[in-house]
């Protein structure tokens, strides 16, 4: 049975088949496949389906054959119960779909990784609705996770962890959400593809050579009062902080509520060059290299700088520095934003 | 494997519902069966209080090996309701035993269901269906340890509870439009029937008097005319007219293709309810009207139905009670009313003659007969003395403390010796007006046997020597007329009021059920449907009516599903609301503005609000997406929906 207004669909494994031989076309349209969607998505009615699992389909049989004993031997009561569990079997079908239905998905924190480390897709599974949801399945491509309950009017979190093979923007596949609860006779599911996406940086080398120092002015580290000047990095917001020092990209975008923190100009005098690199190298040999020396500058406490054919950042320090150097590296060559 | 966590809680679940549902089973079930069950669920319990490991699946297959052939041993066909059963619930224990995964689990629980419904092969009380009903709670609940971890016993409870709730709805639905057929889809296995109590088509001193130790109803009878009085209430059964010096048997007698009798008279009408037992025949009111359907009337007023009554039968009749019949009686119908055995009861012979030279005409004699055994002093008993081989003489001459089957044997022997055709009549006499829902309950007790003679020129009339001998059995029943009431069954004794208030109730509850759950058969179906307004209730219409309620009530409860929709909890409302007061100024919320980037768009249009805005934002963000105490939570909430209220743009 099926709570929506669309013909029968097809179960998942014939949809991937037919997905395979009409294109996907059908499949698209038949299950709202719309490419990433932005968050929060909520799981409207026309986005749930529902069908019988197999023991639904025997639980099914069994009722037939329990009729089939009530006629045979006039059991009244015979038959007062097949339509009980009949009933039961309607009661079912509400309560799977009601498990997933309106449920709202936001997209939590997706921190980048280095390549070849699992890239950590969160996604916060909001329950509006007075009642506590149970027995919720994540899955996508060989990521799966298990919600056992979203509490009444509460957040769950539910991470989903592929693994990363190249660099640059792994945006997270579209994700089948599926409940069996409360009897497992029926299976009701959607298709949702929050539009995340997670920076995955070149893997760092992992016995690079020593830092290339010398270039600049050797050792001398300016210091200066903390001040306006530059900004520094963020730090994590403590009440008295100015609003207008918020981060408010960072924090529109999941994360935590950050204060900008600015300090005048503590340049140093690494400064990693592309082009001072050996010429046999190819280009992910020397991202490597290059993500390897700004991890060791960066945990050295060191200020650099970085040189690409195209881009120059720094000299500066801290770990805005890093992370933005390490995106440099990761986007090099490639598109700037997810495609 | 060991046993732990979710996995244990289904094993405790599982184990449970294989308990409740087989412990009903226990009575029918050969005892053996019921012994190794229980033995098994105990094996069972050990292991998940233990946290043992499960038993190796090879000694479960030796197991079912084993039971297959002892259940093959025990019923000789292995085919059948009973096998079937007992196999069933065999298996139920042993899967239960090796039950590893959720699939085993779903197994379990589909068997459960089935045997639920197993059980209504031996009865169908209403405490039956209160026991399947919490067979079937559990096993739902059960089913819901397959599906989810975190979910506490009550929730289980409440969860399953809640479910069947709302099948409730579509289980009446069902039941009363789902078009009933009569006969069986497929041909029943012959031992589909077991035996039950109730009259037989012989007689012997002490038959009757062992049936009225029961106190099981017989039948229920609904009257639509008037009532008759106590004393006009024999209800016709197995006419004897055979008699070998012991036992008395039924005779040969034509199937009538009307009715034998010019019927005259006033008339009453009545349904009567009749328990299964087994037999051919059908009780009438004497005497009956046109027969029901599937029964025939026998020359000797008989109602005999077509097949043996298995389940419980419902038919209309209609009664005369001051009708004789018999005035122009068959000559071969009278030579066999008045044969008997030779060499048997001299004694009564000799009193028969007696009684015969001193009063010719039949009607003096009958009259005769009875003074005879109201002068005798006999006494009424359900405790009769033994009797030898000249078992009337030793009853009206020796003995004289019988039961009606005494009186009305002995009665028609006499008459017979004394050359009066006379037949030996059973069936039950009386039966009592339940007050609180009018119908007339008869039961075993109130089994009766009298005597039928025929006089020239007046037909067959009913004498019933025990009425002479003890009046109050025929007016007020039973136990008013024997001295020794602790024989009775303990709801005839009636010694207080409340006893028999409460017996009352139950039975009308009992009745009920009968006739409006058991009972309801393509005819009641109809009736009732009838009754509802349905003009022409046939499979057609009621399969649409079925469909089309259904899908009613689907679309009500599809409608709860949904409903959740408008229920936003009051922050949510509040946050709203505030998009909703910025809205003049241009400053709604955009559909994928975060809380901070909106607060950040108020703050730079209208700057003066930009610190509240941010408050607002931030604690908003917090309730909603932090992690917080429920207690702390609320408190928060209240603060902050009075913080955006405050706020005026």
């Amino acid at each position: 049975m099926l709570l929506n207004d669309l013909p029968t669909p097809i179960p998942a494994k014939t949809a991937a088949i037919a997905q395979r031989r009409i294109g996907g076309r059908f499949n698209a349209w038949l299950f709202r496949d719309r490419g990433p969607e932005s968050t929060p998505i909520v799981l409207t009615q026309r986005r749930v389906f529902v069908l019988p699992t197999r023991p639904g389909l025997v639980f099914g049989a069994v009722l037939a054959a329990m009729l089939i004993g009530a006629i045979n031997y006039q059991l009244s009561l015979g038959f007062a119960l097949t339509f009980l569990l009949a009933g039961l079997g309607h009661s079912a079908i509400l309560h799977t779909f009601r498990n997933l239905a309106q449920l709202q998905i936001e997209a939590g924190a997706a921190a980048a990784v280095f390549c070849g480390d699992p890239a950590r897709f969160t996604l916060r599974l909001i329950n509006r609705r007075g009642n506590a949801r149970y027995a919720l399945k994540l899955r996508t491509g060989s990521a799966l996770t298990t919600i056992d309950r979203v509490d009444a009017e509460g957040t769950s979190n539910a991470e989903l962890v592929l693994p990363t093979q190249w660099r640059g923007w792994l945006r997270l596949p579209r994700v089948t959400l599926e409940t069996r609860y409360p009897l497992g006779l029926i299976r009701a599911w959607s298709y949702l593809q929050p539009d995340m996406s997670i920076l995955v940086w070149p893997r760092p080398e992992p016995d690079p050579p020593p830092l290339p120092l010398g270039h600049g002015n050797a050792g001398g580290i300016a210091a200066s009062a903390a001040g306006r000047d530059d900004f520094a990095g963020l730090r994590l917001y403590q009440p008295g902080d100015s609003p207008r020092h918020i981060a408010w990209k960072a924090a529109a975008g999941g994360g935590p509520l950050l204060t900008k923190h600015f300090s005048g100009m503590q340049a140093g005098n690494v400064v990693l060059r592309w082009d001072d690199l050996p010429p046999q190298m190819d280009n992910e040999s020397r991202l490597s290299r290059l993500a390897a020396w700004i991890e060791r500058a960066n945990s050295g406490g060191m200020g650099w700088r970085l040189e690409l054919p195209g881009a120059s950042l720094g000299p500066a320090e801290g770990s805005a520095h890093r992370n933005a150097c390490l995106k440099a590296l990761a986007l090099f060559g490639q598109p700037q934003e997810p495609a | 494997m060991r046993l732990v966590g979710i996995e244990r809680a289904r094993a405790v679940w599982l184990t449970g519902s294989v308990a409740v549902t087989l412990a009903p089973h226990a009575a029918s079930l050969p005892s053996w069966l019921s012994a190794i069950a229980a033995l098994m669920l105990l094996w069972q319990c050990w292991i998940v209080l233990h946290g043992l490991r499960l038993p190796s699946r090879w000694l479960l297959l030796i197991a079912v090996a084993g039971v297959m052939a002892a259940v093959v041993t025990t019923y000789r066909i292995p085919v059948g309701k009973d096998p079937g059963v007992a196999l069933l619930a065999a298996f139920l224990c042993l899967k239960l035993l090796e039950a590893r995964s959720p699939r085993d689990g779903y197994v379990v629980v589909f068997l459960c269901y089935f045997m639920q419904l197993a059980q209504f092969f031996a009865n169908q009380t209403i405490s039956t269906a209160g026991v399947t009903l919490l067979g079937t709670l559990v096993t739902t609940a059960a089913l819901t340890t397959l599906n989810s971890n975190l979910l506490g016993t009550a929730e289980r409870l409440r969860m399953s509870a809640l479910m069947l709730a709302q099948a409730v709805p579509f289980m009446l639905i069902l039941f009363v439009l789902f078009p009933r057929v009569d006969a069986p889809v497929w041909g029943l296995p012959a031992n589909a029937f077991g035996g039950s109590t109730g009259l037989s088509d012989t007689m012997t001193p002490g038959s009757i008097s062992d049936l009225t130790l029961s106190g099981a109803i017989a039948f229920r009878v609904r009257f639509d005319g008037f009532t008759p009085p106590p004393a006009q209430r024999y209800w016709r059964g197995p006419v004897m007219n055979d008699f070998d010096g012991r036992t008395w048997r039924v005779g040969t007698a034509r199937m009538l293709s009307s009715v034998p009798y010019r019927v005259a008279g006033p008339r009453t009408f009545y349904e009567l309810t009749l328990e299964p037992h087994n037999r051919l025949w059908l009780f009438a009111l004497e005497l009956p009207g046109a027969p029901p359907e599937n029964a025939v009337l026998m020359s000797d007023y008989q109602l005999i139905s077509k097949a043996p009554v298995r389940n419980r039968l419902r038919y209309s009749l209609s009664a005369y009670p001051a009708l004789r019949g018999g005035l122009g009686e068959d000559r071969y119908v009278l030579q066999a009313a008045q044969h008997l055995p030779p060499d048997f009861n001299p004694r009564t012979r000799q009193l028969a003659q007696e009684l015969r030279s001193a009063n010719p005409d039949a009607s003096a004699l009958v009259a005769a007969a009875l003074r005879h055994f109201l002068q005798s002093k006999f006494s009424y008993t359900l405790e009769p003395p033994l009797l030898g081989q000249h078992s009337v003489d030793e009853f009206l001459f020796d003995t004289r403390r019988g039961f009606c089957e005494h009186f009305a044997s002995s009665f028609v022997f006499l008459m017979r010796a004394a050359g009066v055709p006379a037949r030996v009549v059973t069936g039950y006499q009386g039966g009592e007006i339940n007050p609180v829902d009018g119908y007339l309950e008869v039961r075993q007790s109130d089994a009766h046997a009298w005597a039928e003679v025929w006089v020239e020129d007046e037909g067959w009339l009913r004498v019933d020597p025990t009425a002479t001998v003890a009046p109050s059995r025929v007016e007020s029943g039973l136990a008013m007329a024997v001295p020794d009431r602790q024989l009775l069954p303990f709801a005839l004794r009636s010694a207080f009021s409340w006893v028999r208030e409460v017996r009352y109730r139950l039975d009308a509850a009992n009745n009920t059920w009968n006739q409006w759950v058991l009972g309801y058969n393509p005819q009641r179906q109809k009736e009732f449907l009838q009754r509802l307004g349905m003009q022409a209730p046939d499979w057609h219409s009621m399969t649409v009516a079925m469909s089309v309620l259904c899908g009613l009530l689907m679309l009500g409860l599809a409608g709860w599903a949904l409903a959740q929709r408008g229920r936003l909890d009051p922050l949510q409302r509040a946050w709203d609301r505030l998009s909703q007061k910025l809205a003049p100024a241009g400053l709604e919320r955009k559909a994928w503005e975060g809380p901070l980037d909106y607060a950040q768009r108020v703050g730079v249009a209208v700057p003066r609000l930009a610190s509240a805005m941010f408050e607002i934002a931030r604690d908003y963000s917090g309730l909603r997406y932090g992690a917080n105490a429920p207690a702390t939570r609320d408190n928060a909430a209240r603060r902050l929906i009075d913080k955006i209220n405050r706020l005026h743009p």
